[in-house]
């Protein structure tokens, strides 16, 4: 399988590499839009900030082609939040492949910490990426804005109040944690994008 | 709901993890990937690196090391020690680390935290604060614990915060190897006082004074080395001791 991930000015985006590698998938990381558009999935990554993110996948022309692809695509974190209608974070305006605003997390009493960080449930889990996963699937998160839930939500997650741990799409998936980080549960969401 | 964290600490010297017996199986007691591993399959929510060699060679193997964690370990890490500038940071995370800890260095130099969350995130930023009495006031060292600095930990946590701190990871040098338990109303005074997650260490010697860390302490994640790395507490038996007592844990 040809397994692309859009490289961009974004972080830690080999430990996505590294998590495809221990699944016995060798990915191709690429700003090239050929090989984007010819791939069998897209991986979108992100560990960044909203507004420069986005001014830069639209300088190299990766914002329409990203909203034009046609095989499953697979948005982690900031990927998630870019995929969205607009950001709170720099006033973005993203893809807007998820009809959905992205919005601060504010703090309701004291012992409330952002960013929200560490393991957290996965509730009303539907669709394939989510399938057959425990009762109590712990997935790690950190981030400090989020999407509400929405038309497009595959999971709930709650941290201060309620928010989509993931959604979907058509061939459009998206998730708020890091499956790449989130142990043995994480491999199996990977896998299931594999196999979609 | 957001489980407390269980982060074991390794201290790393020229590649080998020192401390650390009692696990069977193992093909090498020093080999900080495998014990990594183990850790992981145990249930350790994070992991912590810490880089104690002093040479300059004995640094790039640190690298080697951190490269080796990623590509075999399916949890997040923090890597410490020794971290100066802005370049170390980068070496680091492009070796796969997930954040990086500085404690000195930004005491020394608190712009430098400001520059690690503006080039890559407040959440790859973990400020380390080690901190004692010192005639009724809590105040910051530098070097381990062994040279007192003139900041005051409360001020010193806020500023860290303000300047971009993704987490605090404080560990009170009074407790530190006491195995009396942590230092909980100082940590639910500071948990109170900043708005980002509180890593609490030092002191950790029974399965009771973790649970004190969470509801006393008020502690996000605990972090702890000798109880795990001895064997004096297993991170499974741990955890279901967590949960029996109503504290949220992620049980693998």
């Amino acid at each position: 399988m040809n397994i692309a991930i859009v490289q961009y000015n974004a972080g830690n985006i080999c430990s996505v590499i590294f998590a495809l590698k221990r699944l016995g998938v060798d990915a191709v990381l690429t700003s090239d839009l050929e090989i984007l558009q010819k791939a069998d999935k897209v991986i979108f990554p992100g560990v960044g900030e909203a507004k420069t993110t986005m001014e830069h996948l639209k300088l190299h022309r990766l914002d329409q082609l990203i909203r034009d692809l046609k095989q499953p695509v697979l948005g982690i974190c900031v990927g998630m939040q870019l995929m969205c209608r607009y950001s709170e974070e720099g006033n973005t305006e993203c893809l807007g492949i998820f009809d959905a605003p992205v919005i601060k997390f504010q703090r309701e009493k004291a012992g409330d910490k952002i960013p929200h960080t560490g393991w957290n449930t996965l509730t009303r889990c539907r669709g394939d990426l989510l399938a057959n996963l425990p009762e109590e699937a712990f997935v790690y998160f950190v981030h400090s804005y989020y999407v509400p839930t929405n038309d497009c939500t595959t999971s709930e997650t709650t941290y201060i109040q309620k928010f989509s741990s993931s959604l979907q799409k058509n061939n459009f998936y998206a998730v708020q944690f890091h499956p790449e980080k989130s142990g043995r549960i994480g491999e199996k969401i990977i896998q299931n994008f594999l196999n979609i | 709901m957001l489980a407390k964290r269980i982060i074991p600490c390794l201290d790393v010297k020229d590649g080998k993890t020192v401390k650390g017996i009692n696990f069977v199986r193992f093909r090498d007691a020093g080999d900080p990937v495998e014990l990594g591993k183990q850790y992981s399959e145990q249930g350790a929510d994070e992991l912590a690196y810490l880089d104690i060699t002093a040479s300059h060679e004995g640094r790039k193997t640190f690298v080697d090391v951190v490269r080796q964690v990623a590509a075999n370990i399916n949890i997040p890490f923090t890597v410490g020690g020794g971290i100066q500038e802005l370049s170390d940071v980068d070496k680091l995370l492009n070796a796969g680390a997930d954040k990086v800890s500085i404690n000195s260095a930004a005491i020394r130099n608190p712009q430098l935290i400001n520059e690690i969350a503006n080039h890559f995130g407040s959440q790859v930023c973990v400020v380390a604060i080690d901190a004692g009495l010192c005639e009724d006031e809590w105040i910051c060292y530098l070097n381990g614990g062994r040279i007192p600095s003139g900041r005051r930990l409360f001020q010193w946590a806020e500023e860290a915060e303000s300047r971009g701190a993704g987490e605090i990871l404080f560990t009170s040098i009074l407790h530190d190897g006491v195995k009396k338990g942590y230092a909980n109303e100082t940590l639910a005074l500071l948990s109170e006082k900043v708005g980002i997650p509180l890593i609490a260490s030092g002191g950790a010697g029974e399965i009771q004074h973790f649970k004190d860390v969470f509801i006393e302490g008020k502690a996000d994640a605990a972090l702890a080395a000798s109880v795990f790395h001895f064997g004096e507490i297993s991170i499974p038996e741990l955890k279901q001791y967590l949960k029996k007592e109503g504290i949220a844990i992620r049980i693998t």
